[in-house]
């Protein structure tokens, strides 16, 4: 691998950076620390949302269902397994689940696979309430000893990867096909790139993460049930913040991320009943004002004062 | 038999619901995902009417429909045509409008919330035993469906006979050659739209004579329309109500024989066949 200077540089400040970020839990163990959760599993799932509809503009409303599964494991399994055992097996399920629904629908038109996302986590759940209500369970009590810097930091360690992981995608063969197929699919075809076989790819990562993420967060939830586990809104909130941000860039997202999570959490504690009209709000102001985020906003600004310097 | 009749009822009102998100769709070429919620809205709309008036919501519909109609004409006038207009291909403007009528969706579910509360509503309306072959069904159930079947029918016939017909069929085969032959694409289709806004509006009337629904219950049938116009094939009014019925008939089959729970998992599997061996629809061709 080759790597210039900007590279290592980039390396090494990502690496501070995350090092400061682990310090939090030493500061705070109450509410900043609450809330560094919430900003780092949205970080996780919104960049690792990215990764796959970035470049390939399909908009993905799975995050939920993967999430889900990912809180059931950790909750069947957590008296029987290592807990760092439970987070491997759910990214895996996560990721052989994705590979399933990307089979079925991503040969197909963009709406197909939006439309099968859009109610795959009420499937699972509604599938899940089923087996429970004939086996006679209701819910899952998750009893571990990880307390809330203990999740921290394992959320902390996922969104590392996730970034690492985008930025080997990035350099290597796939993401470069991938890049061409945003641009123009047909090209792509024709250039020799099985564009099935990539976004199948591609969109295990964010299927993977998902579910990792549900089984890093289930031992903060203590009870889970399908209702919970499966809420649909989650979906909703991660593609609002990752295209708030702005999905072109890996770093993106995390620009949505922070903001909305203070937004979210300033109307949820002072209007309780408005959040819905909150996120249909964003929904617009995404569509109708920032159509490339934050960061298309940045890249536009800097271009004009470039502009104006150059002439 | 019992269970084939109550599912084609539903699958009557099904098809009307479908019917209006595939005008939507096929012809202004909107994947509207706020139909769900224009549905409830008129569902809504119906229950006042009749707990407040004791107005007939059969009579209702003539309401409804009109305002319905000036709704949705604005919505699409005023927020998609300009997606429509910057969007550079067909990719971008359904990305666009996915996320555009989702906001919509979320801004139609927030205001129902604040407006109505999230309680369940329903209100009793001729519910009161018909005997049809041997067994008995709801009254409000035969009569929604008999509505049904008519606007259908009426739709039908005017996109087939008419000469204002000859022109959205034609938009929905080929929007940029529909323009040279003289047809005002732009003006077609934001009529389209809004018509499809008032059908879906007055099958929401209709379900809420039989159905419990609530503020955020609109979702659920945005997805049934969805499946229904993806199988029966995008712009294909046949394949829309044969596809309803097949739905209506499943979820019915599945409800009673297997659990209540479940009519969206078999919805599912019945559109993963679907995506699986036959994506262009039921009566589709394979494209070339």
């Amino acid at each position: 691998m080759n790597l210039t200077g900007p590279d290592i540089r980039n390396l090494c400040l990502t690496a501070l950076a995350f090092g400061i970020c682990a310090l939090l839990p030493l500061g705070d163990n109450g509410y900043w620390l609450g809330l560094g959760v919430t900003i780092a599993m949205f970080t996780t799932l919104a960049t690792s949302w990215a990764l796959f509809s970035g470049p390939t503009h399909y908009i993905s409303l799975a995050t939920a269902a993967f999430f889900g599964v990912g809180t059931y494991v950790t909750g069947l399994g957590f008296d029987s397994l290592p807990f760092w055992s439970l987070v491997g097996l759910a990214g895996l399920i996560g990721a052989v689940l994705a590979a399933l629904v990307g089979l079925a629908t991503l040969r197909l038109s963009g709406v197909y696979f939006v439309i099968f996302t859009l109610g795959l986590a009420e499937l699972v759940r509604q599938v899940i309430t089923w087996v429970q209500n004939n086996t006679g369970q209701k819910g899952l009590y998750v009893l571990t000893d990880l307390d809330e810097a203990g999740i921290y930091w394992w959320l902390l360690g996922l969104a590392a990867a996730v970034f690492l992981m985008g930025w080997l995608i990035g350099r290597s063969r796939l993401g470069f096909a991938l890049r061409i197929i945003g641009d123009d699919e047909t090209v792509a075809a024709h250039s020799g790139i099985n564009t099935a076989r990539a976004k199948v790819l591609l969109f295990m990562v964010p299927g993977a993460v998902a579910a990792m993420t549900g089984a890093i967060l289930a031992p903060r939830y203590v009870y889970i049930e399908p209702s919970l586990a499966f809420a649909p809104i989650l979906s909703f909130q991660v593609v609002i913040m990752a295209l708030l941000g702005g999905a072109s860039r890996l770093w993106g997202p995390l620009v949505g991320v922070i903001p909305f999570t203070f937004l979210l959490e300033a109307v949820s504690s002072n209007f309780p009943n408005q959040t819905t009209l909150v996120i249909g709000v964003a929904f617009l102001v995404i569509v109708y004002l920032l159509p490339n985020g934050f960061v298309g906003l940045l890249d536009k600004i800097l271009h004009r004062i470039n502009a104006r310097e150059g002439a | 038999m019992d269970i084939l009749i109550t599912g084609i009822l539903l699958g009557g009102t099904y098809a009307l619901i479908a019917m209006g998100l595939n005008l939507q769709y096929g012809v202004a070429r909107i994947m509207n995902l706020a139909n769900g919620e224009i549905l409830v809205a008129g569902g809504y709309f119906a229950f006042i009417a009749y707990t407040s008036t004791q107005l007939s919501p059969i009579l209702t519909i003539f309401l409804v429909a009109p305002i319905a109609f000036a709704l949705n004409w604005l919505i699409y006038r005023l927020m998609l045509q300009p997606l429509v207009n910057r969007a550079k291909n067909l990719g971008q403007l359904e990305t666009d409008s996915i996320l555009a009528t989702f906001g919509l969706s979320f801004i139609g579910v927030g205001l129902m919330l604040s407006f109505f509360g999230g309680d369940y509503f329903s209100y009793s309306f001729m519910a009161v035993p018909v005997e049809l072959l041997g067994n008995t069904y709801g009254a409000n159930r035969v009569l929604s469906f008999v509505m049904a079947v008519l606007i259908c029918g009426a739709l039908y016939i005017w996109l087939n006979r008419s000469r204002a017909g000859l022109s959205i069929r034609a938009i929905a085969t080929a929007p940029a050659s529909a323009r040279l032959v003289g047809i005002d694409v732009k003006k077609l289709s934001a009529l389209v739209f809004a018509l499809g806004g008032a059908v879906t509006a007055v099958g929401g009337a209709l379900i809420s004579t039989y159905l419990t629904l609530d503020a955020s219950t609109g979702v659920v049938f945005t997805l049934k329309a969805l499946i229904i116009v993806i199988m029966g094939g995008v712009g294909d009014v046949r394949g829309t109500i044969v596809a309803a019925l097949l739905l209506g008939i499943l979820e019915t089959v599945v409800a009673s024989l297997l659990d209540p729970g479940l009519t969206l998992a078999a919805a599912y599997i019945m559109f993963l066949g679907i995506l699986l061996f036959r994506p262009q629809g039921l009566f589709g061709k394979k494209p070339t």
